[in-house]
């Protein structure tokens, strides 16, 4: 059923520390490779050589540019299925496709079952969703299901695609439901955050703020350039000539 | 969002489908309009055949139609299911009804009750319909009010207006049935009025601040993760240019609003073959209006995934 199950209290997800991220797009190549070949395979990609590529990914990271008082900062921003406690879009869905898991609150899709009908990526505020033309049905991030719980990888590497390949360990993989774990004790230190709260969705992902500017940074509100002194011999012709 | 036309034709058809059914039964099995036998046919195969030709075009929509029995599942917790078990329980009096008035000439008794049946299930079912939209957060303009009642209005406006095309047809037309579609136009009119009103003053509390988890100032998107369109963009990021949402309000207002209360107006005044080609043509030039009124609801309508990308 796409009614919601009652949860055992674990809470797999990501942190996500938009202070670190650096854009490289690693977490992106390292899930549409996994993916393409995992739980909701194939990750389509329409005329990938051609003018009009399309096709779909689990995880985009955008740029943003944050201008406040304190100055501008540019800020990537990587997006995926935030593996919400209330998603709408396992309610919506009128097959019973889209459901979450009661044992770790995973969010997933079963591509048998989908019809197509596209309503759960207009009830996802987040835009986690994305539909394959090729196949017919939704697709999304499955947290790497088919890695975190595979004996048949060494145990470091049983995190998600996009947590393993991250070169500056923005990501971090774990159990956000038991206030102990890494992940929690992360969250609680640097404030982590949920998107869109006003909207209720309770995500389980949360996004490290970047940190604040440190005082040790030159003012940017510094005056460009000095005003000069009238001076007199060959400089002062110069200065004379020049502020013609 | 994107304007699919199956799904712009589905709910008009329906609208208008499930308002005539609501009329009919009701009238059919309280006898204000007789049993007549073309009256039936003609009445019930339109008001099915709308019904019909709207379901099997949102079947267009799907990328697996074949999978479609799999929707009436889940209808304890998703109004698209619920929409799929309502209307297909619609048929079952629907159809009764209609047996009962065509092939054995009634309208009382259990073809009655049928009718009536037949009637409180249209009006679930436009409920149920009404409800998808409404119940959807990420969009603040169908997350109102607003929504539910619309669909309900629209759909007895265009039923009674394709009602009173059928009465006067068959020379059954009466002032009172001629002042209800009036009165629902005008009723419809001022709704939609209100709604875009309501839509244009909206203040989203969704910004690209809480989106992104950036506190404070302005947050402007400096890159997108790809250089062409993606589903995103193309189902949820649909933008329309605000000169021709500007001109196809003013053509859904002529259409599904002026032209049709005046030439009821006008039908007041008239005898019996006039009177029955102007009601029609009020009933054609309503239905083509709210084609543009429903295109325009999903096109004006802002998925907050644009947000990221700084639209």
């Amino acid at each position: 059923m796409t009614c919601l199950p009652t949860q055992s209290g674990k809470k797999l997800g990501l942190v996500i520390d938009l202070d670190t991220c650096v854009g490289c797009q690693a977490c992106v190549t390292a899930c549409k490779e996994w993916n393409t070949g995992g739980h909701m395979a194939p990750l389509t990609d329409i005329d990938p050589y051609g003018g009009h590529v399309d096709g779909v990914w689990f995880n985009r990271v955008h740029a943003y540019e944050h201008t406040t008082e304190m100055g501008g900062r540019t800020v990537n921003f990587p997006r995926s299925c935030l593996h919400c406690e209330t998603p709408a879009c396992v309610t919506v869905c009128p097959t019973g496709a889209s459901y979450k898991r009661a044992s770790d609150g995973i969010v997933l899709i079963d591509e048998d079952k989908c019809i197509g009908c596209k309503l759960c990526s207009w009830a996802c505020p987040y835009g986690a969703r994305e539909f394959d033309t090729d196949v017919g049905v939704m697709k999304k991030c499955t947290l790497c299901v088919d890695r975190i719980y595979n004996d048949n990888l060494a145990e470091e590497d049983r995190v998600p695609a996009c947590v393993a390949a991250c070169p500056t360990s923005a990501r971090h993989f774990g159990d956000l439901g038991d206030p102990l774990s890494a992940v929690s004790q992360l969250v609680a230190e640097r404030g982590g955050v949920d998107l869109m709260p006003e909207l209720g969705y309770r995500p389980t992902n949360k996004y490290l703020p970047p940190r604040a500017h440190t005082a040790r940074a030159a003012s940017v509100a510094a005056p460009a350039l000095e005003s000069v002194r009238a001076e007199g011999g060959f400089l002062g012709w110069v200065d004379r000539m020049l502020s013609n | 969002m994107h304007p699919a036309f199956s799904v712009v034709f589905f709910t008009t058809a329906t609208g208008a489908g499930y308002g005539l059914l609501a009329l009919l039964g009701m009238f059919g099995g309280f006898r204000i309009i007789p049993p007549d036998f073309w009256l039936g046919l003609i009445g019930m195969g339109l008001a099915l055949g709308l019904i019909a030709a709207g379901l099997l075009s949102s079947t267009g929509h799907l990328g697996r139609p074949e999978r479609a029995w799999r929707a009436f599942s889940q209808w304890r917790s998703s109004w698209l299911s619920r929409e799929g078990v309502a209307s297909v329980i619609t048929f079952i009096p629907a159809g009764l009804f209609g047996i009962g008035w065509i092939f054995f000439g009634k309208t009382d008794g259990w073809v009655g009750i049928a009718g009536s049946l037949a009637a409180i299930g249209a009006v679930v079912t436009v409920c149920t319909t009404g409800m998808i939209y409404a119940s959807l957060k990420p969009i603040a303009q169908w997350h109102s009010r607003y929504t539910l009642p619309a669909y309900l209005i629209f759909s007895a406006m265009t039923g009674s207006v394709l009602l009173n095309a059928l009465l006067q047809g068959f020379a059954l037309g009466s002032k009172v049935q001629l002042a209800a579609c009036l009165l629902l136009t005008l009723i419809g009119w001022s709704w939609k009025l209100a709604t875009w009103r309501y839509n244009d003053r909206l203040e989203i509390a969704t910004t690209a601040n809480t989106a992104t988890g950036l506190a404070g100032g302005t947050v402007r998107s400096l890159e997108w993760p790809h250089t062409e369109e993606n589903y995103l963009l193309k189902e949820m990021g649909f933008r329309i240019a605000r000169k021709h949402s500007a001109r196809l309000r003013q053509i859904t207002q002529l259409l599904a609003f002026a032209l049709p209360v005046l030439l009821l107006a006008i039908v007041f005044a008239l005898p019996w073959p006039l009177a029955a080609l102007l009601s029609v043509l009020a009933a054609v030039i309503q239905f083509a209006g709210m084609l543009v009124e429903r295109w325009l609801f999903f096109a004006e309508a802002k998925h907050t995934v644009s947000l990221y990308y700084g639209r």
